[in-house]
C-alpha cells in the first residue's frame, strides 16, 4: 500500500513534468527542447515570490501561469510560426523545431545565469508529514499530486468537451485537413503551445516546493518529460498520465523492494519494453 | 562563454585618466575554468565563482601583484566548462595557447581537476586544487608534480565522520547502529567504499546500506528503508540536490537519529536558509573555524563584494589556493610559471584557512573533515589538525 501511494505521488510529479510537453509536441507539433527551462523558470518564480514576500507557491501559480502563457505565445508567434509555415513535411518541422528550441534552451539558461546566478533555488514549503492509513507522506508532494489531478482532469475535459479543445485535437491528428473544415490552425496551435508552456511552468512552481532546482537542471526534466510523452503516446493526455503513474509506481517499487540504485535501469527497461511492443506509445495512433 | 571581468577594464581606464601612473603597470592574464551550467553549476556558483571575483577584486584593490617593482593587475578570463571534462580540457588548452594566460586557476570538482591535470602539466602551469578530494593523491602527485591538494582525501573525510560517531558513542549519546547511503557518483561511491570498512573497524554495525542514482527525484524509499532499520546514526555520502532531498524527507518520515550526517552542501548557507532551526545539530562534510577572526573577516568581505555568503567548507580553501598563487608569484619575484611552481613546492603559506604546507604528496595534511550546524553557524567539529574545532552535540529531533 505504502509503495502504491508513494508511487502515485511520484507519478503525479511526473505527470506535471510531462503534461506541458505533451501539449506542445502532441498538439502544436513543436518538439520543445526548452520545455525544462520553463519548468525551472516556474520553480524560480515560486522561489522568488516565496523568499521575497512569503507568497505561497500555490498562489504564485496564478501569476506564473499567465506570464508563461504570454511568453510562450510570443515565442511561438515570433520564432516557431515561420518554421511551421516553411516546413514542407512534419519531419522537417520537427528537425527545425528541435534546432530552434535547443538554441532557445541555451539562451534561457544563459539569461537565468546572468540575472540570478547559478545557485540552488532552495526553500521549504509544506514540508510536513501527513498520515494516511498508517504511513506518512510529504504534504507538499500530496498537494502537487492533487494539483496534477486538477490540471490533467481540466485539460482532459477541455480537450474533449469544448469546441477549441476538439479543434486542437483535430490539428493534432491532421493539421492540413483541419484547415479545410474551418479551423484556425495557426491561432489554435499557438494557443496549444502557450498553454503547454503555462502548464509546464505551473508544474515547475509546484515541484520546486520539494525538489531543489538550479538554472541548469532544465534539461533533466525535458528528458524525463520526453520519455513519458513518448511512452504514453504523443498527443494523448490519458497516455501521459498513465505513463507517468506507471513510471512512478515502478520506480518506487524497485527502490523499496529491490534497490534504489536500480530505479533508472527499471525506468529505461519499461521504456524499451513499451517501445518494442507499442512503438506508437500506449495511447498513440499508428502513423499513417 | 568568455567574460573578462570589469575590474581590469576599470583599472585600465583609471590608469589612462591619471596619465601619470605611479610606476609601470601591467596585467596578468589569469584563466578561470569551471561549471556555469551542468550538474555541478550549483555548487560552483557557491564555492568557486564568487571567490574568483572576490580574489580579483582584492588583488586589484590592493594595487595588484607586485613583482620586482612592477605591479600587475589581474585580468580574469572565464570559461564555462558545462561540467563536462572534455570542455574543461578544451578551455584550459585554449587559455594556454590562444589567450596566452599567465596562470590558470584550478578547475572545480574532483573529476574536472583530474581531467585537466595532464594539460596543466603539459603547459607547465602550477595547479593548486581547491575542490579535488581523492584517495589517488599519491598517484596524482607522482604523475603531475605541479598538482597540489588543499581539501584533503576521501579516507580523511570518512575518518572524520567515524571519529565523531565514535566520540558520541563513547559519550553514551548513540549506539552502534549506522544506516549508510550514498549517491551513485564518483564522490559518493569512493566515500562509501572507504567509509564502510572504517565504520566496521570502529565497531559500528551497518544496519542499512544502499545507493541511489544522481538526480533521484523521490528519496522517500531510501529514507523509509533507513528508518525501518532503526539506526542510531544516519550517514549519507550525498551531493547537493540529494542532500536537501534527504534532509527534507527525513523530517517528513520522522527519521531523527542523534547523529544525522549529509555530505556536500550541508555547509552551504542555503541549507540553513531552507531548514532554519531544524538544521541545528545536522552534521556535514567540511567545516571551518567559524569563530576565528580570519574566517569572519573573509566572510564579511565575501558578502560585501559578491553579495553572497561563503559556504562553510570549500569556499575559504578555494580562496586560499588563489592566495597561494598570489604569494608564490610575489615570492618567486617572477611571472615565470616554472619559477612560481618551484616556489609553491618549497614554501608554506599563510592563508585565510591558516598556515598551509605540503606533505610528501603535495597535499595539505591539515584539513577540516566534519562540521555541524550550531546556533545558525556551521562549525568545524573534526579536522586532521586544524585549530578551532568545537565538540559535536547530539541532534534532538527536527523541531
Amino acid at each position: 500500500m505504502d509503495i502504491l501511494f508513494t508511487g502515485l505521488l511520484l507519478g503525479g510529479t511526473y505527470a506535471l513534468i510531462a503534461m506541458g510537453l505533451n501539449l506542445q509536441y502532441g498538439m502544436a507539433r513543436i518538439m520543445n527542447l526548452a520545455n525544462g527551462e520553463f519548468l525551472v523558470a516556474g520553480g524560480f518564480g515560486a522561489f522568488w515570490f516565496f523568499t521575497a514576500g512569503q507568497v505561497s507557491p500555490l498562489l504564485t501559480i496564478f501569476i506564473v501561469a499567465p506570464v508563461a502563457f504570454a511568453i510562450n505565445w510570443l515565442i511561438y508567434v515570433v520564432f516557431l510560426r515561420p518554421l511551421v509555415k516553411r516546413a514542407k513535411s512534419r519531419g522537417q518541422l520537427e528537425v527545425d523545431a528541435i534546432l530552434t528550441t535547443f538554441g532557445l534552451a541555451f539562451f534561457l539558461v544563459g539569461l537565468t545565469l546572468a540575472f540570478f546566478g547559478g545557485d540552488y533555488f532552495s526553500y521549504s514549503y509544506l514540508a510536513r508529514p501527513v498520515t494516511f492509513i498508517g504511513e506518512t507522506y510529504a504534504l507538499n508532494r500530496v498537494v502537487a499530486f492533487f494539483a496534477a489531478v486538477v490540471i490533467c482532469g481540466g485539460l482532459w475535459l477541455w480537450l474533449t468537451r469544448t469546441r477549441a479543445g476538439m479543434s486542437i485535437r483535430a490539428i493534432a491528428v491532421a493539421p492540413d485537413s483541419a484547415r479545410l473544415v474551418g479551423i484556425d490552425v495557426p491561432r489554435l496551435s499557438a494557443l496549444a503551445f502557450a498553454l503547454g508552456g503555462a502548464v509546464t511552468a505551473v508544474g515547475g512552481a509546484l515541484i520546486s516546493t520539494f525538489l531543489t532546482l538550479d538554472a541548469s537542471t532544465g534539461v533533466l526534466f525535458t528528458l524525463k518529460a520526453l520519455i513519458i510523452v513518448i511512452m504514453g503516446g504523443v498527443g494523448d493526455v490519458r497516455g501521459t498520465v498513465i505513463a507517468a503513474l506507471m513510471l512512478g509506481i515502478l520506480e518506487t517499487f524497485v527502490a523499496t523492494l529491490i534497490d534504489p540504485g536500480l530505479t533508472l535501469a527499471a525506468a529505461y527497461l519499461l521504456f524499451v519494453a513499451i517501445l518494442l511492443f507499442r512503438p506508437q506509445g500506449l495511447f498513440g495512433r499508428r502513423q499513417a | 562563454m568568455k567574460r573578462r571581468t570589469l575590474f581590469a577594464a576599470a583599472t585600465a581606464v583609471a590608469t589612462l585618466a591619471l596619465t601619470v601612473p605611479a610606476f609601470a603597470q601591467e596585467t596578468l592574464k589569469i584563466g578561470a575554468v569551471g561549471p556555469k551550467t551542468g550538474p555541478l553549476a550549483g555548487g560552483a556558483a557557491v564555492s568557486f565563482w564568487p571567490n574568483v571575483q572576490l580574489w580579483a577584486h582584492d588583488v586589484n584593490e590592493a594595487g595588484g601583484i607586485t613583482v620586482g617593482g612592477t605591479s600587475y593587475m589581474v585580468e580574469i578570463i572565464e570559461y564555462d566548462d558545462q561540467t563536462n571534462p572534455g570542455e574543461t580540457i578544451k578551455a584550459v588548452q585554449r587559455l594556454a595557447t590562444q589567450d596566452e594566460a599567465d596562470f590558470i586557476l584550478a578547475p572545480y570538482s574532483t573529476g574536472l581537476n583530474i581531467a585537466a591535470a595532464p594539460i596543466f602539466q603539459r603547459y607547465g602551469y602550477p595547479m593548486v586544487t581547491h575542490t579535488a578530494i581523492s584517495d589517488q593523491i599519491e598517484d596524482l602527485s607522482n604523475k603531475f608534480p605541479n598538482m597540489y591538494f588543499l581539501l584533503g582525501g576521501a579516507t580523511g573525510l570518512a575518518g572524520g565522520v567515524v571519529d565523531v560517531l565514535t566520540d558520541m558513542r563513547e559519550a553514551g549519546e548513540i549506539g552502534n547502529r549506522v544506516a549508510m547511503v550514498n549517491v551513485a557518483d564518483a564522490f559518493g561511491i569512493e566515500l562509501a567504499s572507504v567509509g564502510k570498512p572504517q565504520l566496521e573497524e570502529a565497531g559500528f554495525e551497518i544496519v542499512y546500506e544502499t545507493s541511489y542514482p544522481l538526480g533521484t527525484q523521490d528519496l522517500s524509499p531510501v529514507i523509509n528503508g533507513a528508518k525501518d532499520s532503526n539506526p542510531d546514526a544516519f550517514v549519507a555520502w550525498s551531493y547537493p540536490p540529494d542532500t536537501f532531498g534527504l534532509t527534507e524527507q527525513a523530517q517528513i518520515a520522522g527519521l531523527a537519529p542523534k547523529a544525522f550526517y549529509t555530505a556536500v552542501a550541508t555547509a552551504f548557507p542555503a541549507y540553513a536558509g531552507r531548514f532554519g532551526a531544524a538544521a541545528e545539530g545536522v552534521l556535514g562534510a567540511g567545516g571551518v573555524y567559524a569563530d576565528g577572526d580570519q574566517f569572519k573577516e573573509y566572510a564579511a568581505r565575501h558578502e560585501a563584494v559578491t553579495g553572497a555568503k561563503p559556504d562553510f567548507w570549500a569556499s575559504a580553501p578555494t580562496y586560499a589556493t588563489f592566495e597561494i598563487l598570489h604569494q608564490a608569484i610575489e615570492g618567486a619575484g617572477s611571472t615565470d610559471k616554472e619559477a612560481v611552481a618551484e616556489y609553491i613546492a618549497n614554501n608554506s603559506f599563510e592563508t585565510v584557512i591558516g598556515p598551509v604546507d605540503w606533505d610528501e604528496n603535495n597535499s595539505n595534511a591539515k584539513y577540516w573533515t566534519v562540521g555541524q550546524w550550531q546556533g545558525g553557524v556551521f562549525k568545524g567539529v573534526a579536522s586532521t589538525g586544524r585549530d578551532g574545532a568545537v565538540a559535536a552535540m547530539p541532534k534532538s529531533g527536527w523541531e
